[in-house]
């Protein structure tokens, strides 16, 4: 017990040594959660849209005039032929652009019918659906006023309710997300790296021949940075509650509960990592590209698992921070007890298991 | 010329060396391009519904079956009450949760006005307002049919109708596949690129190799020089090969000049690698060094324009994407790719571009000490 308090002390020397990896590792989760909370939003604002007004008369005027105050848009430019719309979408600046036919009004008001164009560019199907249905409400909302006093017959109104998060803030699903990735690439990373820079320095043989049991050794590599990355927790929670007005609806203890064992199975993964690793460069090539990016796009907070193919629903099961992610969400957003996570629970316990069985194995064949 | 053609010889048999580093350069760039792009869609498949029908009439069968033929929703289960739906959602099980009032077909007939009830699981906001949007424009629908049924459709509009046509161009089958394989493909040379240049000194430092370099008549630029150009070919090994893949998997071929895409990916790598380097110049272990490029593959990442638009950022967050170079290259990815932009488009990009690369290789060279 004294040699480990002894080792976890050495280690801590190590990293506290080190003022600017100290300061990423406890910064880092900060600005990750700030960008996303605040940068990162599918909200449009200020979007740049050019305008073919073949028309130039009241009711285009109107409605130009109804998009331009609208926060979305920013009329970038009026063009005058239909040429210019395709230069105005290939040098980039424009997302959208709006064609008024000759006559706008004039039909609008003697046939009842009038016609306009909207062009989007749709390399981004998804910021392209939304712009145009913007438009199309302002639009149906210029329409409708001229429509006053007349009703529709039949009509469903359809009430709408959001449940948990009713103004549909992203922080909701960030928070989990941020906390499911830094969590898991700090451990694995820092735990592999450090494991492996004693092998590549040749100071693991002197540790394995000393009297230490190996267990223990790999054990005050991993506490020191289970204290750190429990500190990440807490910076994260903090933030959620009072920068975002997030409040923890379920049971803190719970919550503690389910992020230490999460916690345990990313340093276990950074222990597997580093017994099938020499060197710091592969380490880090493993932890950084090999699980950044899946753990982004497969956990389900950047986009969700059952859009995606059956495959891929497969293999994100076997992401870690897919099945944390939900667990904090039921406990923190929905604020739901024990008895409905625990097999998310034991997925992540099983997980855990299995990484510190292969390691342990793969440990003794390297000391041979 | 000479000191440099051996410093080059070095660097590429110490790269090729490490067999493991060089199978997962490759590996791991195209496993993530065919599997990634994948899991990027914002487009919504089976979202999980629960039915709550008080009426159990003809129309709300009939709504009912509109949800469930219409492809995006999937009937998890009919339930008796709102309870035992809501309990559903907390499970899990379902996302969305339909409620039919009783009286529903009966008020709709007689009194011209009927209601339901759309009940969303918000936590993810982005998904819950498109699935709730689908959910409308379904019962808006189904509403217009049941008016068809009823009332004979007048020959003149009986009201002032604004037609809306949209075509969406560059993109036609609105594929957000399109969009996401460019944008995954210059991550993913990014990341080898940066991170490979960012441990490459340090590793030096660290095994104290970078002594031996110091004291021998190599001059800072011909070190810095020879750390660049074997990464410079890998990162446009890499691209080719994603280009590769996106053809043979995607069937996305450059609309383009694929010509001006290595032009400017020429540049964008100097740029990148003279980031890489200064940040190995800068840090003193190669966990150091590791730790503050996970730093800025993160921010950069974020602010890069790939999972959401630069322009929707506020004005803080829209400054620091635009130093983050990373947004350049997909942008100018995705003009050239998708909308075949020409030379002069993507000049004020390639502009930007060139003063990163001077930039951070001044940098580079400057902050590179040959004393220790």
């Amino acid at each position: 017990m004294k040699q480990l308090l002894t080792f976890i002390k050495k280690e801590f020397h190590h990293i506290l040594r080190d003022k600017r990896s100290m300061l990423v590792l406890l910064g880092l989760p900060i600005v990750q959660l700030l960008i996303f909370g605040f940068a990162i939003t599918t909200e449009t604002r200020n979007c740049n849209i050019a305008i073919l007004d073949n028309s130039k008369d009241g009711a285009t005027q109107n409605i130009i005039t109804r998009i331009e105050s609208s926060t979305y848009f920013d009329i970038d430019r009026t063009l005058s032929s239909n040429d210019q719309i395709e230069i105005a979408f290939k040098t980039g600046r424009i997302k959208l652009a709006i064609v008024f036919q000759p006559n706008f009004q004039n039909d609008l008001l003697h046939t009842n019918k009038t016609q306009m164009q909207i062009i989007t560019d749709a390399s981004d199907p998804n910021q392209a659906n939304t712009l145009a249905n913007y438009v199309s409400a302002i639009v149906m909302d210029y329409q409708q006023e001229l429509n006053q006093n007349k009703d529709f017959p039949y009509t469903i109104n359809t009430e709408i309710r959001m449940l948990y998060n009713p103004q549909l803030k992203g922080e909701y699903s960030s928070v989990p997300g941020v906390m499911g990735m830094i969590l898991l690439l700090i451990s694995a990373m820092m735990t592999s790296i450090s494991i492996v820079k004693e092998k590549e320095l040749g100071t693991m043989e002197v540790l394995l021949v000393s009297p230490m049991k190996p267990s223990i050794v790999i054990l005050s590599k991993v506490i020191p940075y289970f204290i750190v990355s429990l500190i990440n927790v807490i910076t994260i929670l903090l933030i959620s509650d009072f920068v975002f007005g997030i409040p923890i609806q379920g049971s803190f203890i719970l919550l503690s509960l389910i992020t230490i064992i999460y916690i345990v199975c990313s340093l276990a993964l950074g222990i597997l990592i580093s017994t099938v690793t020499s060197s710091q460069q592969a380490a880090m090539i493993i932890s950084l590209m090999g699980l950044m990016l899946p753990v982004v796009m497969l956990s389900g907070y950047a986009f969700p698992i059952s859009s995606m193919p059956m495959i891929l629903q497969i293999i994100s099961n076997i992401v870690p921070a897919k099945w944390y992610i939900i667990m904090i969400k039921d406990v923190m957003i929905k604020g739901i007890g024990l008895f409905e996570i625990w097999q998310e629970l034991l997925i992540i316990i099983g997980m855990t298991t299995f990484f510190l069985i292969i390691s342990i194995k793969r440990f003794k064949v390297r000391l041979q | 010329m000479r000191t440099l053609f051996f410093l080059l010889r070095k660097e590429f048999l110490q790269i090729l060396r490490n067999k493991l580093i060089i199978r997962m350069i490759f590996a791991i760039p195209v496993v993530q391009l065919i599997i990634l792009p994948n899991a990027a869609s914002y487009e919504m498949k089976n979202i999980n519904m629960s039915v709550v029908d008080h009426d159990h009439s003809e129309y709300s069968r009939q709504l009912i079956n509109k949800f469930t033929s219409s492809g995006y929703f999937q009937l998890t289960n009919v339930s008796e009450t709102y309870k035992d739906a809501l309990v559903f959602v907390e499970e899990d099980k379902a996302d969305l949760i339909i409620e039919i009032p009783q009286g529903f077909e009966r008020d709709l007939i007689r009194d011209n006005k009927s209601k339901t009830m759309i009940v969303a699981n918000a936590i993810n906001g982005q998904a819950s307002g498109l699935s709730v949007s689908y959910a409308n424009s379904i019962i808006q629908d189904f509403n217009n049919d049941v008016r068809i049924a009823w009332i004979q459709p007048p020959r003149v509009n009986p009201q002032p109708m604004i037609e809306i046509t949209t075509s969406n161009w560059f993109n036609l089958k609105m594929n957000y596949k399109y969009f996401m394989v460019p944008g995954v493909l210059v991550l993913l040379v990014t990341l080898v690129g940066f991170l490979l240049t960012a441990l490459n000194i340090v590793k030096e430092k660290e095994d104290g190799t970078i002594e031996q370099l110091n004291v021998s008549p190599i001059k800072k630029y011909q070190f810095i020089l020879g750390k660049l150009v074997p990464f410079w070919i890998l990162g446009n090994i890499v691209l080719s090969i994603g280009f590769g893949i996106s053809y043979i998997v995607y069937g996305i071929f450059p609309v383009g000049n694929p010509v001006l895409i290595y032009l400017f990916a020429a540049i964008y790598l100097i740029a990148l690698l003279g980031f890489g380097l200064l940040v190995s110049t800068f840090a003193e272990t190669q966990q150091q060094a590791m730790f503050i490029s996970y730093f800025f593959m993160t921010v950069f990442i974020l602010l890069s324009g790939l999972f959401a638009p630069i322009e929707n950022m506020p004005h803080w967050a829209r400054i620091l994407a635009y130093m983050n170079p990373v947004s350049y290259f997909i942008d100018v990815m995705r003009m050239i790719v998708l909308k075949g932009s020409g030379f002069t488009d993507i000049l004020p990009n390639l502009g930007i571009i060139s003063l990163f690369a001077i930039a951070f290789n001044t940098l580079a060279i400057l902050n590179y000490k040959k004393t220790v």
